[in-house]
């Protein structure tokens, strides 16, 4: 054990000045190592931005429509502005791309409208954007009906088709994975016990492998003369796989919820969905609201695995336009690009769930 | 069902029991209708294809060559080597990169707790930036935007003129131990198993004395020392292979492929991100209390790092960061979009192309990571068993 035997020599008065050297010494150059490290990231920082940002933005080329536009100096974003309407729409016929732009304009009403805690009727409009905008969107865009052209889905594509994948895993698999929630925590032992293998099941393998089963082995669970659309076979594995991440997320929730809140509605002589629809489930939803928005950042970014069993996403149309011979050698504006697109939607996503949970912390 | 009387009980309907019992019973019905069905169907699409039936075909010859394989194999070896030769290569680069993301991720997660605002502002650039990007990106952005605009082997980039760096890979020097090279790995083994017992010993001591001994760097000076010694007395009995030019590539040394490159380079990177936060939070939930009843008694900074913050950090780190390897394991499938000789690449891909046995190969693949999956829970679940707080 330690015994001071002598007194502690006073020390200096704490350093009160304020302003900018006083937040330097503070913060950056308080004591010999920090100021190390603080000097060599403002080296290696200084080394790794201004070339990027010669790159990327002062030596760039930004006008023109063809190869020639690019100078070769820095990187050449002709390459991406030539082909944004493509990789915005995919192959989607240029006559009907208003269909396409009144569906993501109404998409984007809506997820304003939901995000913004201000405007009202939120039930109404939640409604809507969970079942009628769904119907509304597979009218609009795949057409057949109502004097619209058929518009098969093998020309849809680019940001359009990434926004279709991740709108049907969000909406489709919020639902399934509560109900699998509430099955897994059932008294019934085949109910739990099936909830169980098909939760452990999907979260045990990798979505490649689920895409590939939804791709080769689907078709063959089907009739032979059922012909079964290659976007629709993704959509369901993907639907299914995230629905086991809800599911945990979900039960997460339920297992926060105390049991004396239940026993209370069952006192009120509430039964078994009364119970959950009002009391329990309004609770743990609220609770797990930032881990539903990690998944959904998470189905978010796996949707880019359709390029693999060969469907044209964001991500695959931008690689398929590498290949165009007229444009070979322009792989880290088309990757940086691509990465640029989904890191805005991720992180905005993340910074409104932070929000969202900050605000719906009342404290208990 | 024991019912005294219906009419104190109310109806049949309205009875939990019946209920359940049938509500299973539909279930059930509805499960085993499903089934039957997939069944039927597969067996009608099956014939209909001529496709045949059966794990027969992992005995056949799989006649396609593989880049990079940890065991003996040409294109004469039977499938089931082919699946062994993927499997192989999907532990590989998910070994490779766990060690990696640890490290990469315990180093900017602490950063970010460091009280310079630069570094812990860095750390979180890394962590928002790196985690919002889709993998499969990351994978392309390195094989294709980075790897593949190497020099090719004449001009490669050259570190001691020993380690290449081009377009077709790295190229290391090859170890070639000596027969006496053995006496060195006896040494090692014997150092860890000296390094175990004093371990125990020290654990044992200080419970009855008091007394700690300084395992640690006694442990390092064995595990080092040891088989350092017995490779100088043994007279140095490894040389290494140096890679040289000749012609348009290199003779010589080990070549690491550069989708092997490009897959740990990114793997490694994305896991990271996510490692950082969860060795984050994972101190951050030590309550300050802790720490500050630690100063009360007067224990210096680094004891209390090493016996108070990081065991109960630990126990929080601990399950999220085996999640992630997991994680880390079946993402290493998507090897297959840059060609990395994987399990998903060559057994799922190749030999599933070849042979057109959909089923059977979709099933082993899915079956191996789950088995991976399951495993790792399971000795999870042992782990949170034993380190759960124990409340008194």
């Amino acid at each position: 054990m330690a015994t001071r035997t002598e007194m502690i020599e006073a020390r200096r008065p704490p350093d009160m000045r304020r302003g900018a050297v006083g937040w330097l010494r503070a913060n950056l150059f308080n004591g010999p190592l920090n100021s190390m490290l603080s000097l060599v990231a403002i080296v290696l920082l200084t080394m790794a931005l201004w070339p990027l940002a010669q790159w990327a933005l002062i030596d760039a080329d930004w006008l023109g429509s063809t190869r020639e536009a690019c100078t070769g100096e820095g990187a050449c974003w002709v390459f991406i502005s030539a082909r944004f309407e493509t990789i915005i729409y995919g192959f989607y016929p240029d006559a009907e791309r208003w269909r396409v732009d009144i569906v993501l304009a109404l998409m984007a009403l809506l997820i304003a409208w939901l995000a913004i805690p201000r405007l009202p009727a939120k039930r109404w409009v939640g409604l809507f954007a969970l079942v009628g905008f769904p119907v509304l969107a597979f009218v609009l865009l795949l057409g057949g009906h109502f004097g619209l052209e058929a518009v098969p889905t093998r020309e849809w594509g680019g940001l359009m088709l990434t926004l279709t994948v991740a709108t049907v895993g969000i909406v489709g698999s919020l639902p399934i994975g509560v109900v699998l929630a509430l099955g897994r925590r059932s008294q019934m032992p085949l109910v739990r016990s099936l909830c169980v293998v098909f939760i452990e099941f999907w979260r045990g393998v990798p979505l490649i492998t689920v895409l590939f089963m939804a791709s080769v082995m689907l078709p063959l669970f089907v009739p032979t003369e059922v012909e079964f659309d290659k976007l629709l076979r993704a959509l369901i594995g993907i639907m299914f796989f995230w629905s086991a991440y809800m599911a945990e997320v979900v039960r997460g929730g339920l297992q926060a919820i105390p049991s004396g809140q239940e026993e209370a509605a069952k006192a009120l002589g509430m039964g078994y969905w009364r119970r959950m629809g009002l009391i329990v489930l309004p609770q743990a939803l609220k609770l797990v609201i930032p881990g539903i928005v990690n998944t959904f950042i998470a189905l978010f970014k796996d949707t880019s695995l359709v390029l693999i069993i060969g469907l044209f996403d964001l991500l695959a149309i931008i690689r398929a336009g590498l290949t165009d011979s007229n444009w070979l050698g322009f792989a880290t504006e088309g990757y940086v690009f691509a990465a640029l697109m989904f890191w805005v939607f991720c992180f905005s996503m993340s910074r409104y769930s932070q929000y969202i949970e900050r605000r719906l912390h009342t404290g208990h | 069902m024991q019912r005294s009387s219906s009419t104190e009980r109310g109806p049949l309907w309205r009875d939990p029991a019946v209920r359940a019992l049938v509500i299973q019973a539909i279930l059930l019905l509805a499960l085993l209708g499903f089934i039957a069905m997939i069944v039927t169907n597969t067996l009608a699409n099956l014939e209909a294809r001529g496709i045949t039936t059966g794990f027969g075909f992992l005995q056949e010859r799989a006649g396609f060559s593989i880049p990079q394989t940890l065991i003996d194999y040409s294109g004469d070896s039977s499938y089931a080597r082919t699946f062994v030769v993927g499997l192989l290569n999907t532990l590989l680069v998910s070994g490779m990169g766990i060690v990696a993301a640890t490290i990469i991720g315990f180093a900017v997660g602490i950063s970010r707790l460091s009280s310079n605002w630069l570094l812990a502002k860095l750390a979180a650039a890394y962590v928002e930036i790196f985690r919002n990007i889709p993998l499969l990106v990351q994978i392309l952005f390195w094989y294709f935007a980075v790897l593949q605009a190497l020099p090719s082997p004449r001009q490669s980039l050259s570190l001691f003129e020993a380690f290449f760096l081009n377009v077709r890979g790295l190229v290391v020097p090859a170890p070639e131990p000596l027969p006496e090279f053995s006496a060195t790995l006896w040494a090692l083994l014997l150092a860890v198993i000296v390094v175990v017992v004093l371990s125990v010993y020290a654990r044992r001591r200080q419970t009855r004395t008091g007394k700690a001994l300084p395992v640690f760097r006694l442990g390092a000076l064995i595990l080092i020392g040891l088989p350092l010694v017995v490779f100088l007395i043994t007279g140095r009995p490894l040389s290494w292979e140096v890679p040289a030019l000749t012609g348009f590539n290199f003779k010589g040394g080990v070549t690491v492929i550069p989708e092997l490159v490009a897959l740990w380079l990114a793997l490694s990177i994305y896991t990271a991100s996510f490692i950082a936060e969860i060795v984050r939070s994972g101190i951050q939930s030590v309550p300050q209390g802790q720490v500050e009843a630690a100063r009360a008694i007067s224990l210096p900074g680094g004891v209390i790092l090493r016996k108070i913050v990081i065991p109960q950090a630990m126990r929080v780190i601990v399950p999220q960061l085996t999640s992630q390897y997991l994680n880390l394991t079946k993402n290493s499938s998507l090897a297959t979009a840059i060609g990395y000789p994987d399990l998903v690449a060559v057994f799922a891909g190749t030999a599933l192309n070849q042979t057109g046995q959909a089923i059977e190969i979709v099933a082993i693949t899915m079956a191996v990571y789950l088995l991976i999956s399951l495993v790792v829970s399971a000795l999870m679940n042992l782990y949170n068993a034993r380190t759960l707080l124990k409340e008194r």
